[in-house]
């Protein structure tokens, strides 16, 4: 039996196709994938991200285990709510998973990390807690709603307390804060500006009807695909594994160097690849006809790689695609569509920001 | 449940073709297939006087989720495509069995007709 979060019925309610998406039964649509991408990039869509995993860490040492545990430093999280983007890595720098975490108290940050890396994150965050002292607790009491879109945070703002309303009022991007019984946070995966919300599963689907109310299009899982590839985000298991260093996976810019004397797993195996060279994650732009897909050979200068993400850019009207390929790549590229070559350009892997295009 | 039209002929591939008589048939996919494809984002037709062969791949349909191609249920010449499919693919999607139609076949041979389902038979084949 697969798993469900506490807005299942909700969905079932709205009609929503269900798939089963690493042993939780999710709605991959409720209708049109694509009314529900424009709904986020025009105005405001909701998703149900329950199946996420929120780890509590609790302990005076937590700060210090964290910049073991992470590429990125912590230590950049000075003001509390703060939060950061990180691989965790394994010893040969391969990605155990993409995660965010959030600064809360000195001795409490909380982990938002992905659900089908769950068992084997719990497995290897626990095993380096222990000679930090440091407490690991998951959060499964909690649903989380993640509202995205030019208008997300206005519509969110009709459902709050006035006390509410002040908690989260000119909070900058990438913080979180708790504000009653809602742990709000301007995150998201959708490159347009929202919220994600964690709050009680009890008050989960009365919170999902309220913002429906409100003018919030539900949103599933496919619309969030074709949206955080658009924005240029990385998905878990495709783009990069643990088998894919950080630096081939467009993560550079995650990783701590500094200070020297840091020492964090997998650091060592990061010096070599650099040191080395590796792959490069790049975008791809196709303006003819046809789709990018996962799996499909590029050609580059002086070699070969392989399409990671693709799709059909509903906000461009055109396909766009990550790729992994060596890097002496330059500024063009063909890809091997069934059979036929077809010429693309390489880009930054970034497409669409706040609504824009950015290619 | 999806909508399988009685007084079509299906293939087991999901196309269907309608008789509009003096041999012409008119050809999409059906619902049911364009359920499982998910939003339509390009048709590729055939062209116009193009012969086809019952069985053959002629056509492709490229939804968010992937690329399909269409076979021709019936053999015979292309004599006409839908033009408004360029433009607004998700016709495919909102009507499949109307606004969505994908091309028609001058057919070359009624006794292909039997190798085809009825509606009973098509929802049968997919099991609904």
């Amino acid at each position: 039996m697969a798993n469900q979060t506490a807005l299942h019925g909700k969905h079932l309610e709205a009609g929503a196709k269900m798939v089963d998406f690493f042993g939780w039964d999710m709605p991959i649509n409720y209708g049109s994938q694509i009314e529900e991408h424009h709904a986020v990039r025009r105005d405001a869509g909701m998703f149900d991200v329950s199946h996420m995993t929120i780890v509590d860490l609790q302990g005076s040492r937590t700060r210090e285990f964290l910049r073991f545990l992470l590429a990125n430093d912590v230590a950049k999280l000075t003001a509390p709510g703060k939060a950061l983007y990180s691989g965790m890595l394994n010893e040969a720098g391969g990605v155990i998973d993409d995660l965010i975490v959030y600064f809360l108290q000195e001795d409490f940050f909380r982990l938002v990390v992905n659900s089908a890396t769950r068992e084997k994150d719990l497995a290897h965050i626990n095993a380096q807690a222990k000679a930090f002292d440091v407490t690991v607790t998951e959060r499964p009491e909690f649903a989380m709603i993640a509202v995205q879109g030019p208008n997300a945070k206005a519509k969110v703002a009709t459902l709050l307390s006035a006390e509410q309303q002040a908690a989260v009022a000119g909070m900058k991007p990438f913080f979180g804060t708790q504000a009653g019984d809602l742990f709000i946070a301007t995150t998201g995966y959708t490159g347009e500006d929202g919220y994600e919300i964690a709050l009680p599963n009890e008050q989960a689907a009365d919170f999902w009807q309220k913002l429906l109310d409100a003018g919030v299009a539900p949103c599933g899982l496919g619309a969030r695909d074709t949206l955080r590839l658009e924005a240029g985000m990385n998905l878990y298991g495709q783009d990069m594994d643990e088998t894919v260093s950080p630096l081939a996976a467009n993560m550079g810019w995650t990783i701590a160097w500094a200070p020297e004397d840091r020492n964090f797993i997998g650091r060592k195996a990061l010096e070599q690849h650099k040191a080395e060279g590796t792959f490069k994650l790049v975008g791809l732009v196709m303006e003819q006809k046809g789709v990018l897909r996962h799996g499909q050979r590029v050609v580059v200068d002086g070699g070969e790689g392989e399409i990671t993400s693709g799709t059909f850019s509903p906000t461009l009207g055109f396909s766009i695609a990550m790729a992994r390929v060596p890097g002496s790549v330059g500024d063009t590229a063909e890809v091997d569509i069934r059979g036929k070559m077809v010429p693309v350009k390489v880009v930054k892997p970034a497409f669409v920001r706040m609504g824009k295009k950015v290619i | 449940m999806s909508s399988i039209p009685k007084g079509l002929k299906y293939a087991s591939s999901h196309e269907w073709a309608r008789d509009e008589g003096n041999g012409v048939y008119t050809v999409g996919i059906t619902e049911h297939a364009q359920g499982l494809l998910g939003d339509m984002v390009f048709v590729e037709l055939p062209e116009v006087g193009d012969s086809v062969t019952q069985g053959d791949d002629c056509a492709v349909a490229e939804s968010v989720k992937a690329a399909s191609d269409i076979y021709a249920p019936l053999s015979g010449e292309i004599v006409e495509i839908n033009e408004a499919l360029v433009d607004a693919p998700e016709l495919v999607n909102n009507s499949p069995y109307e606004d969505g139609w994908m091309f028609k076949i001058k057919i070359a041979d009624e006794a292909e007709l039997s190798a085809l389902l009825d509606a009973e038979g098509y929802k049968n084949s997919i099991d609904e």
